[in-house]
């Protein structure tokens, strides 16, 4: 801008003109342009961003459809006018205002008959999206990963699948361009490393996380979650590795906390732990492409799973937080409810229960116990975790009978406690149970961290749902980890 | 016109590592066992360790602390220290 200092318009500078014809202000400075145009001659290049016949019959016009020039000299507004002198930009000017322009060019006269003001439009290098493109054509882009080009007669989606990098089902093929703008989504370098993702404990960039984010069809705004995610199960208590190498079903469950939940648009409602959420679907998909792609970790590779779970292909959802009084998962894990909050969890599948005739919380606990107590086996005790999920019906016969979560918590260790001689192998005639020298003792089914209760779904529907774990659960297995979003 | 995608994998390129010479016979080396701690492990291994013992190896036993986690780097350079050849059952 036009300081107190002398001005320069000695005529070894040169002026560059930015505008577009879309803009009406450009257009109203069309008569300016032309009197700059017969003083300046060659010591003027007018670049137009929209339509190279704007302005009319200058001989000096510059087309920047391209927007080359208009990027590299970050034009913001226009008209923008600068002056440069021996290349080096001097000071620049934009929109219109009489008295700036004519004491910027020391021309009294100029623009005389026109308005004193009009403020200028948005530069075209300014519109959505468009900043990351022009990085990308402009090779200011920081993509560092591998590129692989795929000629004209192959099918990209095709190209993806023979490259192994799906998990089955198609996925966004991962452009420069679109892996760019997920990356504007954090602050974060791309080149910083996340950690190293098992099996192959292979380092995992912010980049390579943007790359498969975007072929798991994230938007944007939810990446600063996904880098959590992955944060999330790369801590040793989740034991990520043995979780991918296992023969039973489990993998990882990412369930939601706190304000993020809402602001990027996740389901905690009707269908919560189903199919047709973006967001949900998404983010579950892209920390499995991680595992997979950065990872190495494959069905039949590494992942030896003997039946596995479509929850293997994704599996997200957020709490539903709208009781206040009723703590969520992350408030267990001793977070606060306007903290955003990613847990993950090693789910093993659905397992719904029905109770459409408990209304009282000591018939609802002992129904619920009944089914906890088949997770992996009714006669196995002590060794998988479980997540239950609430729904909003059966949480509210609890709340109308003033329990607490705690409560149900506890009420359900209780019911679950059973005598060893019931549980041990052989008992009942079945081989499977618990080791002999239990016996005589009284069981808990769950360990003493190992029963995790949350609520989500729709309104209608006295159905709860219990996500049940690792068979190697706890210290020497998974534990439930949590992790706060920290900023983007 | 072409198309570019950026590479989602970790880009890593396996070293290729060459195998250690073959033991020209058991007689008088030393094998480890190592036990990754999954259930009837022990037994399994008790096995093996008498059948290698009968072929004149002396047998040391290793034991992971959990099969759902990679071996300690501690135990791995003990076996690699104690021991001309190591067998490991990986998983079931």
């Amino acid at each position: 801008m036009v300081g107190a200092k002398p001005v320069d318009t000695s005529m070894d500078c040169h002026y560059a003109l930015i505008v577009k014809k879309d803009c009406a202000t450009c257009r109203l400075i069309e008569p300016v342009a032309r009197v700059l145009s017969q003083r300046f001659e060659d010591g003027l290049s007018i670049y137009v961003q929209d339509d190279p016949a704007f302005p009319a019959e200058l001989a000096n016009r510059i087309d920047d459809r391209e927007l080359e020039f208009s990027f590299q000299h970050e034009i913001e507004v226009v008209p923008t006018l600068i002056r440069f002198k021996a290349d080096r930009e001097l000071e620049r000017i934009y929109g219109w205002d009489k008295r700036q322009w004519q004491t910027f060019l020391d021309m009294p006269e100029l623009g005389n008959g026109l308005p004193d003001f009009k403020p200028g439009c948005g530069s075209k290098t300014r519109e959505p999206g468009m900043e990351e493109l022009l990085a990308v054509r402009f090779g200011r882009a920081v993509n560092s990963a591998r590129t692989v080009v795929i000629e004209d007669d192959e099918d990209i989606m095709e190209a993806c699948y023979e490259r192994g990098w799906t998990d089955g089902l198609p996925v966004v093929p991962p452009t420069p361009l679109r892996v760019t703008r997920m990356l504007t989504a954090t602050d974060r370098p791309a080149d910083q490393l996340l950690g190293r993702i098992p099996p192959d404990y292979a380092p995992c960039s912010v980049e390579k996380a943007a790359i498969n984010a975007v072929m798991a069809g994230c938007k944007p705004e939810y990446f600063p979650l996904l880098l959590t995610t992955i944060e999330a199960a790369l801590q040793e208590p989740f034991c990520m590795h043995g979780l991918l190498c296992t023969t039973y079903f489990s993998s990882p469950l990412v369930i939601v906390n706190g304000p993020i939940a809402k602001q990027i648009g996740m389901n905690s409602g009707i269908n919560a732990l189903g199919q047709g959420n973006r967001a949900n679907a998404t983010i579950g998909r892209s920390l499995q492409l991680v595992i997979q792609n950065v990872g190495g970790g494959r069905p039949g590779g590494i992942d030896r799973a003997t039946l596995g779970t479509p929850g293997k292909y994704s599996f997200c959802f957020a709490e539903d937080e709208s009781d206040l009084d009723w703590p969520s998962l992350a408030m267990d894990r001793g977070y606060q409810r306007a903290d955003s909050v990613v847990s993950l969890f090693a789910g093993a599948g659905v397992q719904p229960v029905m109770d459409q005739q408990s209304r009282t919380p000591e018939s609802l606990t002992r129904s619920l116990a009944a089914s906890l107590r088949t997770v992996s086996h009714a006669k196995v005790f002590m060794q998988t975790d479980a997540l239950l999920v609430l729904s909003p019906e059966h949480r509210r016969v609890y709340r109308e009978a003033g329990w607490q979560k705690a409560d149900v918590r506890d009420s359900l260790y209780e019911a679950l406690r059973c005598s060893g001689d019931q549980l041990i192998r052989g008992a009942d005639g079945i081989a499977e149970g618990i080791p002999a020298q239990f016996k005589d003792r009284l069981v808990d089914k769950f360990r003493e961290d190992g029963l995790h209760i949350t609520t989500a779904g729709g309104t209608a529907g006295l159905f709860s749902a219990i996500i049940p774990g690792w068979v190697a659960s706890g210290e020497k297995g998974s534990q439930l980890v949590s992790r706060r979003m920290s900023a983007p | 016109m072409t198309t570019t995608l950026l590479d989602p994998t970790s880009e890593l390129q396996p070293a290729i590592r060459q195998l250690n010479e073959r033991l020209p016979s058991l007689a008088g080396a030393t094998v480890g066992l190592l036990d990754i701690s999954k259930p009837r492990g022990r037994e399994f291994l008790d096995e093996v360790e008498l059948q290698l013992t009968r072929l004149g190896a002396s047998v040391r036993r290793y034991t992971k602390p959990t099969f759902t986690r990679v071996a300690p780097t501690e135990l791995s350079q003990q076996i690699s220290v104690e021991c001309d050849a190591i067998i490991e059952g990986l998983a079931d």
